[in-house]
């Protein structure tokens, strides 16, 4: 297998690189400029420097919820699930959190972890009602899931508008700042919160861990490649589907509380800021693979923040950014596709000749 | 509640039922792209992000030259080229079809915002009314179908052609038959993954024209992201209308219909003046619950009439692969 | 018109599916093309209908060599092939499905294609609505739904594959008038089938294949004994196994029915002893794989019970034969056994009995490396499933079956495999055999199933066609019941 080295690895990394420089040059600028832009506005230029901090935060937090969305979405893959209603789990979790925050009291610690558990909750819920319909109804999950999105979204509208608006303001920016008590807690002048970045880092090695060493983790993958195979085996699918719907939902709930609680800091319509779709773009392109959603997910928080530099230095359009992420996704997709490809024709080619 | 019944009774006014038919122009014109292009057995998971990027370029177009009719086949050209790049990628690197068409939704997305951004608050030439001869003064049918403008009476034109090509055609009947069993098409000669190609790429077409119908006409100019979400409607549309271009039709004409109901509705709850627009796109999804749920379907076996109506049996071949031998 | 088909050879990778085929068949003959499942019947079929271009070898018809890229070349030359399940499109009308694939511009004129087909049908004597959706006719219609679309197209030669799998006597009567009918008219028909009955009644002359080779020809009628020594070699020397004793009912199934679509109502009873082993024969799909599973629990039965040691498992969920001892392992490795992607060390720990949250990788690998080991299978722990050869593949399988079996179900346990690796899975089935594990296998080798088995089902058109001792049974008797002929003495 050795001699398909190149097509497995040199080629999709050079039909990478050169679309997403083409893209950057064919943007009007000279390619190199966005680049540096974007780590100035996500981390500072040098990476890090002193006053970078409360950018830093930022594309922190905005890392946690896409690591944690992505982290769920390795389970729904390894499962066979195109769980397209991550959008929708990350919304629940933040009402669920925004509830807990606006309606209990109690002392901060428990209030802090109250608005988690109601948010793993509610993405759960959220998850949990893709799977029945997709395994009791026989609703593929693309639509379940898109569907639940809209609800999620129109219900968070509603709650702003009307039963959670503002005292006297009739606004769609929002709820009312959540009190501080309910807050994740943070580093001094900025979003960041050890917590959250614990806990996403936490889900990513738990996800990690639940495919190298669980045997639950084994026979999910079992069902998500095979399922005629692993009802065979004894392994009851229907529940395994559900149970992978739930972990993603959780996770992506407690991307939800992050946001809510960790980020924005009341609720707002857009609450999900898009992260689920950003997060299936992350585990396509770390192909399913754990350890790679960190960096790239990191890769794609800094775009995300740091891309609206482009637009206040360069005039270039923030969307750049998002542009820049689905080229590589597709690039890398089309790259595999294409060496995967040649590699099939050679070795057909190989198996026509005699002995 | 007399104002929910009365918000009803409204839709039926002449110039309402007017203004849902040349609101679904754009949705019409999609959803026969993407039926044609599924019932050739490729899923088009794009048209999100695709009408998007296509309603972009059809709008440069019109707005650069100063005519409105090169917006139309500008958009169908960016339409069909992302389907191609879907056909191309599921049918010859045998990549996941679904996988695809999300990524590419997702790009086209950012990059009609991207590309845009410059347009926003622009206006074009918007596709000038004109009332056909004679048949506009047919009572009510005249006011609601013939004082339109072209893209409205091409819109339901293509509909009809969309049918009759699909259902009273050789070549139609080849269409369907490379979605429904490909091997089968084979055994007859016809070249299946070629004419795959050639309807995924028309279905993306008609995609684009679709959305350049909005820009253009619909809701004419460029604003970030003007079509959000509607291109998951005419997905969710496809399916809720069993794959027959006509009842993907009423599928549309239905989802315009709730539209204008939920802004009827909005004097009645005023609070809810920003949550009423968006309720017809989780009830869409709904009524795709509906005509999915294999436990409801089992039980309203008991009513075949119900049954026959609600029946949604995909084209068995649709998103598979095909290869010879 | 004649049709020559001159040495041709197709392989699929190390396969010789056809190894030098030369067949000539006359202008207006019925000509017959006998065989096992595997003897390269369907491949020497679909090569001539276009669908898989030969490695090498020549087709003449008519004195003039023609070149098949396609079926659509073939169709053009007047090559018309009916697949064993029919290829029509199942919810499209029956008017709809003649129409498909007809030359012709754009206009659909359904009007006067009803016309045609209707004129054909009254000519052959069938009568098939044409607004009918094709599902909803029965295989048989959909045979002569295709037979005439074929003939309206123009088909010379009509080659037909298995045609009489699933249809009833009826329809199988009306077929051969229709298709002796056709040859009078010049038609080159060429019936590939197993069923020596049917040859014998049709056909004119028969070819026989074994193996990817022509091994035999001969003009009928000759006796069936004859055609059966041709299929299945010379008779085998059945050396005795040892005798193992019988203990408790593993299986017992009473007054069984299985509803589905080609089995019949005829209830089955049989019961099966710990350290008995029951061979299922009968061509693909007479009804043996939906028996196997009913007694693994995967489907129920219509009527009648199913006892698995003693206990009632009627309409009991398939976990629950699963922990009672039943195991299945189908005939497709990789579609339902294995999993692709999943390595050695995985699949031995899906099978495993512990059930610990977290696996032990390092007794893992170390099972696996053992089995390995034991199972001689030619692979590492960390080789896919896909990667093994499908030798190796049915030997994963075994070794991942729990140590204490009360009844193990296969489908073909030794297809595909080698001499070597199809010994060394019987001798390791029956050491299970002799720990009291009881064996139902289906197979199409009668070799095999007359050595290991005690008592062979031979599964006929859907039903148990009759049961034999195998201690006193050949492989000609096997084979008449296989074909559907009745013999002497045979208890059904």
């Amino acid at each position: 297998m050795k001699s398909f080295r190149l097509e497995r690895v040199f080629l999709p990394t050079a039909v990478v690189v050169v679309s997403a420089v083409g893209l950057l040059l064919a943007a009007g600028t000279n390619g190199v400029e966005p680049l540096k832009l974007i780590v100035e506005g996500s981390i500072g230029w040098p990476p890090f420097e002193s006053g970078s901090s409360p950018k830093v935060g930022d594309t922190v937090m905005v890392w946690v919820p896409i690591a944690l969305a992505s982290a769920g979405l390795i389970v729904t893959f390894n499962a066979g699930m195109w769980n397209i209603g991550i959008e929708g789990q990350i919304i629940m979790g933040a009402i669920f959190a925004a509830f807990v925050a606006r309606e209990v009291s109690a002392s901060r610690p428990i209030l802090i972890l109250l608005t988690i558990v109601a948010g793993a909750v509610g993405g759960l819920l959220w998850g949990l009602l893709v799977g029945v319909l997709r395994t009791a109804g026989g609703v593929n999950e693309i639509f379940g899931g898109l569907g639940l999105d809209f609800v999620a979204a129109s219900i968070t509208t509603y709650l702003i508008i009307d039963p959670w608006r503002r005292a006297g303001v009739a606004s769609t920016s929002g709820t009312d700042p959540f009190p501080d008590a309910a807050l994740l807690p943070s580093l001094g002048g900025t979003r960041f919160s050890p917590l959250a970045v614990a806990i996403a880092l936490l889900a990513i090695v738990g996800v990690w861990v639940l495919f190298r060493g669980t045997l639950y983790g084994l026979k999910l993958k079992a069902v998500g490649r095979n399922r005629p195979s692993a009802f065979l085996m004894g392994i009851p699918t229907n529940r395994y589907l559900l149970g992978a719907f739930m972990i993603c939902g959780a996770l992506a709930g407690i991307a939800g509380t992050s946001q809510a609680t960790g980020f924005h800091y009341r609720l707002i319509p857009a609450i999900s800021g898009g992260y689920g779709f950003l997060a299936i773009l992350v585990v396509l392109l770390a192909r399913f693979r754990a350890f790679w959603v960190v960096p790239i997910s990191f890769f794609f928080a800094m775009i995300a923040v740091g891309s609206s530099q482009l637009q206040l230095r360069l005039d270039v359009n923030s969307a750049l950014g998002g542009v820049l992420q689905g080229v590589l996704v597709l690039a890398a997709m089309f790259g595999l596709g294409w060496s995967a490809y040649r590699i099939r024709q050679r070795i057909a080619a190989a198996g026509e000749e005699p002995g | 509640m007399t104002g929910i019944w009365n918000a009803f009774i409204d839709m039926f006014d002449t110039a309402t039922i007017a203004t849902i038919v040349a609101g679904a122009a754009p949705l019409l014109f999609a959803a026969m792209g993407e039926t044609i292009s599924e019932k050739a057995g490729v899923i088009n998971l794009s048209v999100d992000g695709s009408m998007m990027l296509a309603a972009l370029a059809g709008f440069v177009a019109a707005f650069e030259t100063g005519s409105v009719w090169l917006g139309f086949p500008a958009a169908a050209a960016v339409g069909m080229l992302v389907a191609l790049v879907v056909a191309f990628g599921s049918i010859k690197l045998s990549l996941n079809q679904v996988a695809v068409g999300f990524v590419l939704f997702a790009l086209c997305t950012q990059l009609s915002r991207f590309l845009g951004s410059s347009y926003v608050g622009r206006l074009p030439e918007a596709v000038p009314a004109w009332d056909v001869p004679l048949l506009e003064s047919i009572p009510f049918f005249g006011r609601v179908l013939f004082q339109q403008n072209l893209m409205v009476y091409l819109s339901i034109l293509t509909v009809i052609a969309t049918y009759v090509y699909m259902y009273r055609t050789r070549k139609g009947l080849e269409l369907q038959g490379i979605g429904e069993r490909p091997e089968a098409a084979h055994a007859r000669g016809i070249p299946v993954n070629r004419l795959r190609y050639f309807y995924t790429a028309l279905g993306g077409a008609l995609i684009g024209i679709g959305g350049a119908a909005f820009t253009l006409d619909v809701k004419l100019g460029w604003s970030d992201r003007p079509t959000l979400n509607f291109g998951w409607i005419v997905l969710a549309i496809v399916i809720f209308g069993g794959w027959h271009p006509i009842r993907v039709a009423i599928g549309v004409l239905l989802f315009g219909a709730l539209q204008a109901y939920a802004l009827n509705l909005i004097p009645e709850f005023p609070s809810l003046s920003q949550v009423l627009p968006s309720i017809p796109f989780p009830l869409m999804i709904l009524a795709l619950v509906i005509v999915n749920w294999k436990a409801l379907l089992r039980w309203l076996d008991r009513y075949p009439w119900l049954r026959a109506i609600l029946r949604s049996d995909p084209p068995t071949a649709i998103g598979t692969r095909f290869e010879v031998n | 018109m004649s049709l020559e088909l001159l040495d041709i050879h197709k392989h699929f990778g190390p396969v010789r599916a056809n190894d030098g085929i030369t067949i000539t068949v006359e202008t207006g003959s019925l000509h017959g093309l006998l065989g096992e499942n595997g003897a390269g019947k369907s491949t020497l079929m679909k090569v001539l209908s276009g669908f898989h271009s030969a490695d090498s070898g020549r087709i003449v018809l008519d004195g003039r060599e023609i070149k098949l890229a396609s079926p659509d070349d073939a169709i053009e030359a007047g090559i018309g092939m009916l697949h064993q399940d029919p290829l029509v499109f199942l919810p499209f009308s029956v008017i709809d499905n003649f129409v498909l694939g007809s030359p012709g511009g754009w206009r659909l004129d359904r009007t006067q294609a009803e016309d045609e087909l209707a004129e054909l049908c009254e000519r052959y004597g069938f009568n098939i609505d044409p607004d009918t959706p094709a599902r909803l006719l029965t295989v048989g219609e959909r045979q002569q739904l295709e037979i005439l679309r074929l003939l309206w197209l123009g088909a010379r030669v009509l080659i037909l594959d298995e045609p009489t799998t699933g249809i009833s006597a009826d329809q199988r009567a009306k077929l051969f008038v229709t298709l002796k009918a056709l040859a009078e008219e010049g038609m080159s028909v060429i019936f590939v089938s197993h069923k020596l009955e049917e040859v014998a009644d049709l056909c004119e002359r028969v070819t026989v294949m074994t193996r990817g080779k022509v091994v035999g020809e001969a003009e009928m009628p000759v006796p069936p004994e004859r055609l059966v020594q041709m299929m299945f070699g010379q008779a085998v020397e059945i050396h005795g196994k040892d005798p193992v004793p019988l203990g408790d009912s593993h299986l017992r199934l009473s007054d069984v029915r299985m509803s589905s679509g080609l089995l019949s109502e005829e209830p089955v009873s049989l019961e099966v002893a710990a350290g008995e082993v029951i061979g299922l024969a009968g061509m693909e799909g007479s009804g043996q794989d939906a028996f196997l599973r009913i007694c693994a629990g995967m489907r129920s039965p219509s009527h009648g019970t199913v006892h698995v040691a003693g206990r009632d498992l009627s309409n009991k969920h398939y976990r629950e034969f699963l922990a009672s001892g039943v195991k299945y392992l189908p005939a497709g490795r990789l579609e339902e056994g294995l999993i692709e992607g999943l390595t050695i060390t995985e699949h031995f720990v899906l099978a495993g009995e512990d059930r610990r949250f977290f696996v032990n990788w390092d007794a893992a690998r170390q099972t696996a490396v053992d089995q390995i080991d034991h199972f001689t299978i030619k692979g590492t722990d960390e080789s896919t499933a896909e990667s093994l050869s499908g030798g190796n593949q049915q030997r994963l399988l075994l070794a991942m079956l729990p140590p204490s079996l009360k009844l193990l179900l296969m489908e073909h346990p030794t297809r595909g495999l080698d001499i070597e690796s199809a010994d060394w899975v019987w001798e390791q089935l029956l050491a299970r055999r002799e720990e009291g594990t009881s064996i139902v296998f289906a197979s199409a080798d009668l070799d095999e199933l007359l050595r290991y088995s005690d008592r062979i089902l031979v599964f006929f058109s859907g039903r148990v066609f009759g049961e034999l001792d195998s201690s006193q049974t050949t492989v000609d008797d096997i084979g008449m019941l296989i074909g559907g002929r009745r013999i002497h003495g045979a208890a059904s």
